[in-house]
């Protein structure tokens, strides 16, 4: 063992315990006794490029089998739901957007529907506004997916992948900057409708997005499903059936590679989706192959979502009539980014007192919510988002809890993980797409 | 003269849809600024928060819920002495059932024919501090059938002297971390939880975070030593 630097090594009352900094296996190895150690624990993470974020496995190894893999989460809480309680219910939005950073828009929807819920106003929503949230959610289903398929690229070697998906995912951003004016944590979609309307230029972008997407992906699949590396990691790896994911609660894609045609967009439609026309893609191998294979078909269904929604937005108001609850100040992107649209500004500034009192009262406390509670779920990338939202009647939530997906799918890990090779541990934790940020909110 | 102010130009992005005058407001938001009497326009005036009456839906509940209820009175036979309440309200089913049945009601939704709730969705936790019976922690179950294509919540209410109810972690083992969080959150205690320890705060954390009289910290400033006082001693809307 080495004095200083790499690999230093104590003894503790549980063993020997090695700090490995990396590149510096051969002093483990040096130090390490095959014959008396046959078990070695090792703690992947929290700060490790395979665990999408600060996700720490404590893995008890035997040779390159897993034995034992317990996870700790826990690393990214900050809080949102608490803070919640402290801010008025239109300011809900901009916590709950920064909960999963890869679906914000899904995180905006799922909320905004609940306090709609609660309100009472779900069938006042105005129609370009549902169809606004049904794009938008699916342009943020394919981005997510993409940043799936470059990670898990990335961890399976395949670093090309990483490359291209970030790259498409990229102009998915910009089109969210244009629509919303910022590249993630949007804060787009409020109660009652949304912050602003879609500028006519996003229209051409998505268009323009959806004429060279497929070739992508065909490329992206021409890339990888043939590759003998990428089938001997994905193929027979981390398995998980339908009875495994419904007593682990785990949804999503995973649940549908294992066979279930389970998707809350078909079988408990909100936002109209009953009215759209796409498939639910399933396959029946229940591993990382299947749920590769799930996600690449349902980006393409989410394409189709996309160009129904362009046919179907018509010229309307983008927020609820009931000006008691819509945000008053008419957004708009001028030439010095985003901001009250300064038609608004010189209406309560230079006609309306009570105008003006009114932008005032509604901006500083709010509307009131009847009292109630209500749970909504949605179909986010990763599985079932579901939001519990209770009000007492005042101007802000009394609680509001996140049944994120990544936090319940997460307890797939140890099922998935025992029995198999280390690396497979790397592949089946990918495959579950976990966002830490989602998980421990 | 009052010539309105001049808009310098069209501002890009604004052009289709959001007109700035809508139809009159629906009968949705009356009263949302919560002002009755006084003429109080500034929200400070001592209104209260209103707390919501729990009462029990008379029936018909309408939808599926009477078929949920009728089915889980058949397939379980201590219905009445575990049901406290039914609660129907927005299109949701509440059923409030005593903690200490908890995990035997849930067996029966998930087993039974008529009934199986296959999917627990959610187990979470709320405050309800100054409850008059003092069970002021409810412990909320989403529970989802996905062959009825339903939903179900559950609550169970306990108080914060005694905080027991049985894990449901055995039936549906995806409880297992959302229990956990309840307990890290909340404090209250799953017995027959295989491994209750805090999950999302450190192991060493004191106190209960989600709990409504959980001290919140304030922020001092450079200023005279003065201190912005916690969000919830505030001057601040109710």
């Amino acid at each position: 063992m080495t004095e200083t630097g790499y690999a230093s090594a104590r003894e503790t009352t549980e063993g020997k315990v090695f700090t490995v900094t990396g590149g510096d296996w051969e002093d483990v190895l040096a130090g390490h006794d095959p014959v008396s150690d046959e078990r070695i624990v090792v703690n992947l993470g929290p700060q490790h490029p395979s665990t999408h974020g600060v996700l720490r496995l404590v893995l008890e190894l035997e040779g390159e089998t897993v034995k034992e893999a317990r996870l700790v989460v826990g690393y990214l809480h900050t809080g949102i739901e608490k803070n919640l309680e402290y801010r008025n219910w239109t300011q809900g939005t901009t916590f709950v957007t920064r909960m999963d950073y890869l679906s914000p828009m899904f995180n905006e929807t799922a909320y905004c529907l609940g306090v709609e819920r609660l309100l009472g106003i779900e069938d006042q929503i105005p129609d370009r506004a549902t169809v606004i949230r049904v794009l938008m959610m699916e342009l943020n289903r394919i981005a997510s997916h993409l940043v799936w398929l470059a990670t898990t690229g990335l961890e399976l070697g395949a670093l090309s992948m990483m490359l291209y998906g970030f790259r498409e995912r990229e102009f998915l951003l910009d089109i969210f900057e244009l629509v919303s004016g910022t590249r993630m944590n949007h804060a787009y979609i409020r109660p009652g409708g949304l912050a602003q309307d879609m500028p006519d230029e996003a229209v051409r972008r998505i268009r323009e997005f959806l004429a060279f997407m497929p070739t992508r992906l065909h490329e992206y699949e021409n890339l990888l499903s043939g590759q003998p590396i990428w089938m001997q990691r994905t193929q027979g790896v981390a398995v998980l059936d339908v009875t495994g994911c419904l007593a682990l609660g785990v949804t999503g894609p995973v649940l549908r590679s294992a066979g279930l045609v389970w998707d809350l967009r078909k079988q408990m439609p909100y936002c109209g989706y009953e009215t759209y026309e796409f498939d639910v893609p399933i396959r029946d191998t229940a591993d990382v192959w299947g749920r590769y294979e799930v996600r690449l078909d349902e980006m393409r269904e989410s394409m189709k979502i996309v160009e129904q929604c362009l046919d179907r937005l018509r010229p309307g108001p983008v927020m609820v009539a009931d000006k008691k609850i819509a945000w008053p100040a008419q957004l708009a992107i001028g030439v010095d980014g985003m901001g009250n649209s300064l038609e608004h500004v010189a209406k309560i500034m230079g006609q309306s007192m009570e105008a003006l009192i009114h932008h005032f009262k509604l901006v500083t406390e709010g509307f009131r919510v009847p009292p109630g509670q209500v749970y909504v779920g949605i179909e986010s990338p990763r599985g079932e988002l579901g939001v519990h939202v209770v009000s007492d009647g005042g101007t802000r939530p009394y609680r509001v809890h996140y049944r994120d997906p990544s936090f319940v799918n997460l307890q797939a890990i140890p099922a998935i993980a025992e029995g198999g090779l280390l690396a497979d541990v790397i592949a089946g934790g990918a495959s579950l797409d976990p966002v830490m940020g989602g998980c421990d909110r | 003269m009052s010539e309105p102010t001049p808009v310098p130009g069209q501002p890009a992005g604004a052009s289709i849809g959001a007109p700035a005058e809508f139809p009159p407001a629906s009968p949705a938001g009356r009263g949302m600024f919560g002002v009755a009497g006084t003429g109080d326009t500034s929200g400070f005036g001592g209104l209260t928060r209103r707390h919501p009456a729990l009462l029990d839906t008379p029936r018909p509940y309408g939808e599926y819920f009477d078929e949920v209820v009728d089915a889980l009175a058949e397939a379980f036979p201590g219905f009445q002495d575990a049901i406290e309440r039914v609660v129907v309200d927005r299109g949701e089913l509440t059923l409030h059932i005593k903690p200490e049945r908890i995990a035997d009601v849930c067996q029966s939704l998930r087993d039974d024919e008529a009934l199986r709730f296959e999917l627990c969705s959610s187990v979470s936790g709320v405050d309800y501090l100054g409850d008059p019976e003092g069970r002021r922690l409810h412990v909320v179950y989403q529970l989802t059938s996905l062959t009825y294509r339903r939903r179900l919540r559950l609550e169970a209410a306990v108080t914060a002297e005694d905080p027991h109810l049985p894990s449901v972690s055995r039936i549906y083992p995806t409880a297992d971390w959302q229990e956990r969080e309840a307990y890290d959150m909340f404090g209250v205690v799953f017995d027959g939880h295989p491994n209750l320890t805090r999950i999302l705060m450190p192991d060493d954390w004191e106190g209960f975070p989600q709990r409504k009289d959980y001290p919140l910290g304030g922020v001092p400033i450079e200023y005279k030593g003065v201190e912005i006082p916690p969000p919830d001693e505030r001057r601040s809307y109710q």
